[in-house]
Parts: structure tokens; sequence; C-alpha cells
């Protein structure tokens, strides 16, 4: 089971669109949920009987409650534009992993039953009726999807496409047929707060063996508080912050930060995650139910402000839907933005002369960056238009004298999935994670050739992990990926303020 | 999917981690092993142990940077890194050590 003889595509000599190979990652199928992961989210535990018709009266009611989602899947003519542009069809050069073919997927059903010539005519309009061999497509298809919507970037209709994507798993989890990875994992946070499973004194325990290790290192003692009421500043990080490498450096970072501007802060062990799953998911009802745990705390504990980690997708369901979801925060401080990025705040601080940052601390590394595909093309960052490109760089220019970005096709809002978001970050489909890497990892070698880089910061569990799997199968070591956070953590100077 | 162990059958989950932990026993967790291509050596054993340990104390798996420090702890510093626990457990520490040890696999962006 261990072994794995899985092996990297190899670069392309120019970033042209591969060749295609029909059906190769068909066989690709993530593990299905158990009933159990199921029911614990309301949904049936497995297909039965009249599935097929209540798919589509799911995607007839999705049609009413969004009526984007019927733009999306009416506009598009088929120009190709998006062909090119998914990590996915490069790295497997399966045609349905074409943005615009696996969109089909869906919108072929949406042809038969909601439109006049799909209902007349299928044949001639490419509509299809509802069968087990088109779920099961879905099935494959839409889990090699990491609705990281850089296709959508190069859409002239400006088609978003992971709603797509969210809109064919919403109709599979409520026909019974969902994904265990995601799955489970939400019904962990419902009942113990976070993805990893982790309990209240188990997060006491890790995050007192922070505080020793940066007293051990530092000689200052940093804290790293759970559930104190009265703090100033809820941080909301992803529970991976508290259980993996790199992550947890990035927390130890974000620590640092708040010991030196001397500002109170806690995480708190009932929300003790900032990743909202349910939005892979494609859920309002359970996307809704993980970010009430975020309001209820902030409350009880009385806060002034609410900070979210580095969390790629976690941002963007904060930025652009806490209010919708669980607001209104009117009970926060009006002074702050709801919700700010741990990376503005750090930002913020470095602009105000309030941190002291050494960059020669990181001397020892050329550092490139790795736009998550949540915060460049989902949200904003800071007040003026690019932030969310410009305020991570600016915060690790700050830490580091090296700084190379890679080629202006693959950052920013152009920037390549890591391979593994979406809900795609399992085991089960290293393969899929492997090669959906190889554009970026491209990328990444050509500035490692040109310019001796050394590590990729990044800003996003997710990425980190991801990054940490799959840069050893493209030869790079796994610690080449850094939180951005642990840059700061390193050049910060700790200790009394002038 | 399950394991056979002295002629009984032990569930197991589609990666091969055991659906009721109460199941573990030490034959189980060399069949495991041996299913993961591992020799294992009283090195590999302590760390086992300890992840159970933590694992009754806490319901979870350790973070891996508690497990290093808690091996550094107990056998000595030149134990207490990733790299050693990586050369025990090439799949990484977390996942196939919870794996032989009988935990449940930590879930999440991990």
């Amino acid at each position: 089971m261990a072994k794995d003889k899985l092996e990297a595509p190899a670069y392309r000599e120019f970033p042209s669109p591969p060749p295609l190979r029909e059906g190769a990652m068909s066989h690709m199928h993530t593990f299905i949920a158990k009933p159990a992961h199921q029911e614990d989210l309301d949904w049936p535990g497995e297909l039965e009987d009249g599935w097929e018709q209540r798919a589509v009266d799911k995607l007839g009611d999705l049609l009413k409650k969004n009526k984007a989602l019927r733009v999306y899947l009416d506009s598009c003519v088929k120009c190709g534009a998006c062909t090119d542009k998914c990590h996915y069809y490069i790295g497997t050069q399966d045609p349905k992993n074409m943005p615009v073919a696996r969109q089909d997927l869906l919108r072929s059903v949406y042809r038969r039953y909601f439109t006049i010539s799909g209902k007349l005519v299928p044949g001639l309009v490419g509509a299809r009726d509802m069968t087990k061999d088109v779920l099961d497509e879905w099935y494959n298809y839409y889990h090699q999807c990491t609705e990281c919507r850089r296709c959508s970037v190069f859409c002239p209709y400006g088609i978003d496409t992971a709603e797509i994507t969210m809109a064919a798993r919403d109709i599979m989890n409520h026909i019974g047929l969902g994904q265990k990875y995601s799955n489970e994992i939400i019904g962990k946070v419902h009942k113990i707060g976070n993805n990893l499973g982790l309990p209240g004194p188990a997060l006491v325990d890790t995050m007192e063996g922070l505080e020793e290790d940066v007293l051990d290192e530092t000689g200052v003692d940093v804290k790293f508080p759970v559930d104190v009421h009265g703090a100033d500043v809820l941080l909301v990080t992803p529970s991976a912050d508290f259980f993996a490498e790199p992550p947890v450096d990035g927390l130890i970072g974000y620590g640092k930060v708040f010991h030196q501007a001397g500002i109170s802060w806690t995480v708190s062990s009932y929300a003790s995650e900032a990743a909202n799953f349910a939005l892979f998911a494609g859920s309002t009802e359970q996307m809704h139910k993980i970010a009430r745990r975020i309001r209820k705390v902030a409350q009880e504990f009385g806060v002034k402000r609410i900070i979210f980690g580095e969390c790629g997708h976690a941002w963007r369901v904060a930025y652009s839907f806490l209010n919708t979801l669980a607001g209104p925060f009117d009970f926060l401080d009006p002074k702050y933005p709801v919700p700010q990025h741990i990376l503005e705040f750090t930002y913020d601080l470095i602009n105000r002369g309030a941190l002291k940052l050494d960059p020669s601390a990181n001397d020892d590394k050329v550092v490139t960056f790795h736009d998550s595909c949540n915060v460049a093309r989902a949200s904003r960052m800071g007040t003026r238009p690019g932030g969310q490109f410009n305020i991570p760089r600016e915060v690790i220019k700050a830490a580091v004298n090296n700084y190379v970005d890679m080629n202006p096709e693959t950052i920013h809002e152009k920037t390549f999935c890591c391979g593994g978001g979406g809900g795609l970050l399992t085991d089960d489909l290293m393969e899929l994670r492997v090669k959906g890497a190889l554009p970026r990892m491209e990328a990444l070698q050509e500035v490692v050739d040109s310019h001796g880089v050394t590590h990729i910061a990044a800003i996003c569990a997710i990425c980190k992990t991801q990054f940490a799997k799959v840069l050893p199968y493209y030869d790079f070591g796994m610690d080449m990926i850094i939180s951005a956070h642990q840059l700061v953590g390193d050049a910060i100077q700790l200790g009394e303020k002038e | 999917m399950s394991y056979e162990v002295n002629g009984k059958t032990i569930e197991c989950d589609e990666e091969g981690y055991l659906e009721d932990i109460g199941e573990w026993s030490l034959d189980v967790a060399k069949i495991i092993a041996k299913d993961e291509n591992l020799d294992m050596t009283d090195e590999h054993w302590e760390v086992i142990d300890y992840l159970r340990e933590y694992y009754d104390e806490y319901q979870i798996a350790p973070a891996v940077r508690v497990l290093v420090k808690a091996i550094k702890k107990k056998f000595g510093p030149e134990k207490g890194n990733n790299k050693y626990l990586y050369e025990l457990f090439p799949y990484g520490p977390a996942k196939q050590a919870c794996k032989i040890a009988g935990l449940p696999k930590p879930t999440g962006c991990v």
C-alpha cells in the first residue's frame, strides 16, 4: 500500500497545450463517503431508487436559487479560451479535464431538462439524460477540479466554472453520493470544531508546546493563548496550523507578531478551524453552520476583531461571505475591517514601524511566492485593488533580502493551483495531485535555474501540504515550501521596543 | 477491506486504517507494517507506543512537532528530528505510523 511508483509528468519544452490522451484519468475515483459521513450532514447515506429525478429536481432548485448558475450554463459559446488553462488538463492531458468539457458534463443534463431545445431534440443540442454513466462521469471529473477558477479569468463571458463544479457536487451530496474526504471533515467540524478532529485539551497541549519551543529558541515568553475571554483578537486559523509542518511555523510567526505588537489574542477550541470545506461541497447550509461557530465565539469572548490565518479558501469564504453567512458583526470594533487577514495585520504593523524585522535572518534563502487561487482570484486584502497580490509580497520582502517572482503568466490572478485545492488534498487522488502540480513546478524550476530560488512561500495550508507532498516527485526537497509568516517570525526582532 | 489476524477478521478502511481502534493488537500492527513494507525495529515500536499513549490521553494523534519533541525527550536528541522519523516511516510519521498504531488517519489540510 505504501509503495507507489507514481512519476511526475515531464516538463514541457514550451508551455503549449499538451496532446490529448482520451480517458487518461477516467480511472480516478476518489473514495465515496460512507453512509455515516453523509447522514451526519443530513444527506442520504447512499444512492436510492429514484435518484435520477432527485438529481434533476436538485438542479432545478439550484437554478432557482442561483441565477448566475443558469447564466453560466447558458452562455458558453465553446470558444475554447479556457481549454489549456487548467492545471489538471495540462498535467493529465485528459480532454474531459478541459474546463469547458468538464462543465459540459453538467451542462448537457441541464439542457435536457431545462431548455426547450433539449427537451424536444436532445440529440441535436448535446443534451443527455441523467443516467448512471453520466453520474459516474460527474463523480470522477468533478473531483478533478480544484475550483481554482483560473479558467474563469480567461473566459470572455466570465463563466465561473467553480460554481458549476460546486453545483454538481451539491447535487451528488443530495442524492447520496458524497466524497469521503470532504464530508468526513465537515462532520468533524460540526462535532469537534476543526477538520483534524483536534479536541480542546490536545489544542491546549499543542499551544503550550509552542510556547516552550519559542521560549527555548528565543528566550522570549511568547504566548499562544486558547479560549481567553476578553482578548482583543480572535484568531481563526486552519487546524493544520496546529498540527502539520510547515503550517505550524506560520502559526509561530503569527504569535511572535501579536507578541511584538502587544495586542492580546486568542484562538478558540470551539471555532478552531478557518477552513470551510462546505465551500468545496457547494453547500450553503453547511457553510453557514461552520461560519456560525466563529460568530458565536467572537460574541462570547467579546473580542474587538477577527483575524484569519493563512488559509486560502477560508479567506475566500471570510472575505466574500462571512457577513451574509454569520453577520452582522456590529458587535466588533468598527475601526477594523471585518474580517481581517493576518497578512493585512502584519503589513499594517510593518508600515507603522510597530515591528522590527531583520531580513538578513533569512539570507540563507532566495524566496518566491505562490499566490493561492482562492485568495488571488476571489478576494482582496487591504484597501487597494491588487492588495491580495501586493500585501503578501510586501510582507515577505520586508522579511527577506532575496525575493524573485515566478513567470508573470503563472502568478497574481493567473496563478496556477497547487494541485490539491477544492477538497482534493487526499491520498487517494495522489496521481491527480502530482500531475496537476506540473505547471506550478515548471514555473518554480525556471526561477530555481535562473535565480537560485531555494524556497517557495505560501499562505494556504492546502498549498503548503500539497507542495510538501509533491515537490519530491519533481526532485525538489519537501522543505522548500515555507509559510509566509515563518519568514516573518524568523526575521522579527523580539524584545523591548525603543 | 480487512486484515486476517490469527484467524480473526479485522475491518479497515480503503487505505488500511482500522475501523475500530479497540481491535488493535501487536499482531495486527505487525501485519499492517508488513503491508506497508516496513521492517519493524525497536525504534519503530518506540514511536508506535508513544502515539498510542498520546491517543489514549487526547483522542487524536500528536502533531508531528509534538511527536518529534517527545521522542527527543524520551530517546535522545539524535532521534528528535523530522528526518529520523521519515527514515523510520517514509510515507510520513503522522500517517504511516498512525496506521500501524491503529489510530484514525489525521484528516484535513495535512
